[in-house]
């Protein structure tokens, strides 16, 4: 076996056994957990940077395992999968540190960091995956292993969280296995291939093929918050600020909406799927669950459900860019799984500051916050702005190329999507933004934590900094080599075989 | 030297437990020394045997060297190979934890002690000489050895529902074997002899044979406790001690499984029509159904465990109408026998964590545990593993098989069986978590005391491990089933164009 064969398990593993060694560690143990943390993220970071290089210069890695005669486990280095990989990775990162931070003094923490990097290396596994088995494996593993994370603080409104998140999560994963299940039974195994694995079969199922999609979206659409799957998404919210912001920027959701791009691009192949008719319908639908999302968001006075919301309605771009048919809608569509993810990872980790120094929890408690704390507000301010599309943040360059790419494809009507989202997304962020820098402050905090050297513990107030930057780096650079726009227009032009 | 391929270990699977049991009543007070010691010679035999089997093909012993039809015959193929080894690893696993469940100085437990190795033993002597034999009668001696025995274990617990449960267990398990027996007879009568090979090259036909086809059926569903006639299982498995718990669910209803198998794909698949093989289907799915419904809504701990064996066995029964009579079989036969296999490891692992929890608890009802993952995580762990094998959630054992049944239902162009597991499933993610969030619970103030025993709780985690362990391994396995395997065809088919 060579190093290339090695690779992608090697960046799973580096995840998967710190994890597994947390589990069995003493609560009392906290310098060897965080040493193990952060030594399994610095590595995967390192081997990650090692596999974008060679991807990039036509390298292929693969990793084969072979559990059934006709079904694989196969990890494998394609440029989509690299992208959100990189993206987990660096995430990871942040949030393990901003997480060691946030759970200084709480009880089960071993527990909490076995899972939270089982929950990783799924997220990892199906970023890698090479087949749709192999996705479908990680697929479920990210299921369970986010339960216990949702459920743990243990308390009956957790439980409460976590039921719905697995009801929801469970079943979809039954109706992705059905579809997974039969595309097997006529195609066989189905790897991931440039531009579509069905063609030897597409002539004769047609219509067979057409349920199987819907089954496969559907499936997917959960963990992706489609409406009207969506429900679990803010009952989620219950979740540690750590877990929230994982959830919401790599694991979970963008699990599902990477599930989407995947079986468009990679299993149906764009042209299969444009030919079957399938696209339109879940343009629409992405359509829809990105006004419906904003719209909810505005009555919401919890801040983290509010962000809850906006998740749903942001994460939907991703869906809506794959599903319209051409090149620049899906460079915009694949763009903004990382820049969703690193914009919304920064608003999570400012709501778990405010929620931790002061006990803000409510949108109406926030009034002066950032007189108290700047910093922290600072960064929520460039994550909103980004969520808005306000020009140099990330979230603008998404936004123009999905409305360039629509009009190219001569869908105009998501330029009214995309302009409503974007007045909703105002007129739910602006008046936080408000509230915060020009109210005066109300008087007491709910609940003030005494004030150290800087206006809220470094450990979490340097993840959200450097989010922040990253979202503002996205946007700015965004014409820079290896830049993610760069990288997503390598994946688009691989995909449409330009 | 010797090699793999020379050894007899056919009959030392038997003779070593057997021999085992009588020790172990004799030395009393040594027993759990004994048993222990019987337990690890006995599971290395069972391995060596599978081993043999993969290496050398079908293995048979004349014992005695008279041979069929006079004397008795013992024969290991892949099934029985399997089933074997299987109970290996479950025996082994079940004997550590039996080994400290028993310790402790009262009364009451030196009693179970004393009693528990000499019956267990014959239990496991009972299993291993029903997977290995050749000859229809000699199946009948074991099955009744095999009931007697369980019914035996049942009772130790010495309370009044243990002693309810048994008794009806006994009843029941009676009128199983009675039946088997007259068909048998018949049989006999028919073909004039009892090996099963014999058997199987006889030509059956007639009003007789299909008879005693339907009397041996009807007395092994009885003992299988299919759907509707499971109704003597929960009691008696919820009842009886958790060690015993996890031997009748995980072990013992496998027998019974494990005779169905030969008389319908060995012996006389020519007499199976589409009403049989689509009536055991049908009451296949309704188990499933039954039961994960019975199991979520159980009020005792134990009950949901015994109730999802109803489930599980249900699909076990799947293999008839996609199995038997079909071009392309061996893909739901591979998957029937990974699913006893992911089953028997899984459940026995969850009944044992389920003693160990019961043991922390509050009480014996499912709200009884709230707060025990505080106490236990490594058997909660466990108990949780092994859940995900039952639901069949990838990379387990039970998502090895559940593949490989729904490959085979879909690409067969029988998709409703693939919507009976699919239903499956969910029930029994329902059931899993629903135990699982009440160990997760956090009540206020101080985690339950408890007597934290790590043989007890390594023991469970051990064989939900392994449950794990067989979705890697699958291959082998269905290597090892290749051998003498009664239908052919690919591990996974793909549908005619």
């Amino acid at each position: 076996m060579t190093f290339d064969a090695w690779l992608p398990a090697l960046i799973l593993f580096s995840s998967l056994i710190p994890g597994l060694l947390i589990f069995f560690l003493d609560e009392e143990r906290h310098r060897l957990r965080t040493a193990l943390n952060l030594a399994g993220a610095a590595l995967k970071l390192v081997l990650v940077g090692w596999m974008i290089w060679g991807v990039f210069h036509d390298h292929a890695y693969l990793s084969r395992l072979t559990l059934l005669p006709g079904l694989d486990l196969v990890l494998e280095a394609d440029a989509l999968s690299v992208l959100f990989v990189a993206l987990s990775t660096v995430l990871w990162l942040v949030t393990t540190v901003y997480a060691i931070g946030y759970l200084e003094h709480s009880p089960h923490r071993s527990r909490f960091f076995g899972f939270f990097s089982l929950c990783v290396s799924a997220t990892v596994g199906i970023a890698l995956a090479g087949n749709l088995v192999t996705f479908l494996v990680f697929y479920e593993l990210l299921t369970l292993a986010t339960f216990p994370l949702v459920a743990h603080r243990g308390t009956a409104d957790s439980m409460r969280g976590a039921k719905v998140y697995l009801t929801y999560t469970v079943a979809g994963g039954a109706v992705l296995l059905v579809g997974v299940a039969w595309l097997s039974a006529i195609a066989g195994p189905v790897e991931f291939t440039e531009g579509g694995a069905l063609d030897a079969v597409a002539g004769r199922y047609r219509s067979e093929l057409t349920v199987i999609f819907v089954l496969l979206i559907g499936g997917l659409g959960v963990k992706a918050a489609l409406i009207p799957l969506h429900g679990w998404l803010p009952q989620a919210m219950v979740a540690p600020a750590p877990v929230s912001a994982l959830l919401h920027a790599v694991a979970v959701v963008k699990a599902g909406a990477f599930g989407i791009v995947r079986v468009v691009y990679d299993v149906y192949g764009v042209d299969l799927a444009a030919d079957l008719g399938v696209l339109g319908p879940l343009a629409v639908l992405a359509g829809a669950t990105i006004v419906y999302g904003s719209v909810r968001a505005l009555a919401q006075d919890g801040l983290k459900k509010r962000l809850a919301y906006s998740t749903v309605s942001q994460v939907s771009y991703i869906a809506l860019g794959t599903a319209i048919f051409g090149p620049v809608a899906s460079i915009g569509g694949i763009v903004h799984l990382v820049h969703q993810g690193v914009m919304k990872i920064t608003l999570f980790f400012c709501a778990g500051n405010l929620a931790e120094t002061l006990g803000i929890h409510n949108v109406s408690e926030m009034r002066g916050c950032a007189r108290r704390m700047p910093l922290t507000m600072a960064a929520f301010t460039v994550g909103a702005l980004g969520m808005i599309g306000v020009p140099p943040v990330a979230g603008f360059v998404t936004k123009w190329y999905l409305g360039t790419g629509a009009v190219a494809a001569g869908s105009d009507w998501v330029l009214l999507v995309l302009a409503a989202s974007s007045l909703l997304n105002a007129a739910y962020f602006l008046p936080i933004l408000y509230t915060a820098w020009f109210r005066e402050p109300a008087g007491e905090w709910p609940d003030e934590q005494p004030r150290g050297r800087f206006e809220a513990p470094l450990m979490l107030l340097v993840p959200a900094l450097v989010t922040a930057v990253l979202s503002v780096a996205a946007g700015l650079l965004a014409a820079a080599p290896f830049s993610p726009l760069e990288w997503a227009k390598l994946i688009a032009a691989r995909e449409y075989g330009l | 030297m010797i090699g793999l391929a020379d050894l007899a270990l056919l009959p030392w699977v038997v003779a070593l437990p057997l021999g085992g049991a009588v020790l172990s009543f004799v030395l009393r007070t040594r027993a759990p020394f004994v048993g222990l010691v019987t337990a690890l010679a006995t599971a290395a035999a069972g391995l060596l045997l599978a081993a043999q089997v993969l290496a050398a093909g079908v293995q048979r012993h004349l014992v005695g060297g008279w041979g069929a039809p006079l004397g008795i015959d013992l024969q290991a193929d892949g099934l029985s190979a399997l089933m074997v080894a299987m109970t290996a690893v479950v025996g082994l696993g079940v004997s550590v934890y039996g080994s400290a469940y028993f310790a402790g100085g009262n009364e009451d437990t030196a009693h179970q002690r004393a009693y528990f190795w000499p019956l267990w033993l014959l239990l496991w002597t009972a299993l291993n000489a029903l997977f290995v034999t050749a000859d229809a009668f000699n199946a009948y001696v074991t099955l009744e050895l095999l009931g007697l025995s369980a019914v035996a274990l049942v009772a130790l617990a010495a309370t009044p529902a243990a002693l309810t449960g048994a008794m009806r267990y006994l009843l029941v398990g009676l009128l199983g074997s009675l039946l088997y027996l007259l068909g048998v007879g018949l049989l006999y009568g028919a073909a004039a002899t009892l090996d099963l090979q014999q058997l199987a090259q006889a030509p059956l036909s007639g009003r007789v044979a299909a008879v005693a086809l339907a009397a041996i059926t009807a007395g092994l569903v009885l003992k299988t406790a299919l759907f509707p006639f499971h109704f003597w299982l929960p009691p008696a498995h919820a009842s009886a001690p958790a060690p015993v718990s996890a031997v009748l669910s995980a072990l013992v209803v496998k027998a019974s499984f494990y005779l169905l198998l030969r008389f319908w794909f060995f012996v006389a698949p020519e007499l199976a029509s589409a009403v049989l093989t689509t009536g055991l289907g049908l009451l296949g799915a309704a188990a499933v159904l039954w039961g994960g419904l019975r199991a979520l809504t159980a009020e005792r701990l134990k009950l949901v465990v015994a109730y999802s064996t109803v489930a599980q066995i249900g699909y076990l029964f799947l293999v008839f109408p996609l199995g038997l009579g079909q071009p392309e079989g061996f893909t739901a036969w591979g998957g029937a026998a990974l699913l006893v296999l992911a089953h028997a490891t899984a459940k026995a692992a969850m009944f044992l964590s389920a003693g160990v929890i019961l043991k922390a608890a509050a009480h014996d009802g499912v709200s009884g545990i709230d707060g025990t993952a505080q106490a236990l995580p490594v058997t909660i762990f466990a108990f949780a593993l092994a859940g995900v094998s039952l639901i069949g959630l990838p990379p387990t054992g039970g998502f090895a098989a559940k593949w490989l049944l729904l490959n085979s239902a879909l690409a067969s162009g029988q998709w409703w069986w693939a919507l009976v597991l699919i239903a499956g499933s969910l029930l029994a993610a329902a059931y899993t978590f629903r135990v699982l969030a009440h160990a997760f619970t956090r009540l206020p103030g101080d985690p339950p005391p408890c007597v934290r025993s790590r043989r007890l709780e390594w023991s469970a985690l051990a064989l939900a491990a392994t449950a794990l362990a067989l979705g890697f391994v699958a291959t082998d396995v269905l290597e090892l089933l290749r051998v003498g395997a009664p239908v052919q065809g690919p591990v996974l088919m793909e549908r005619a164009p």
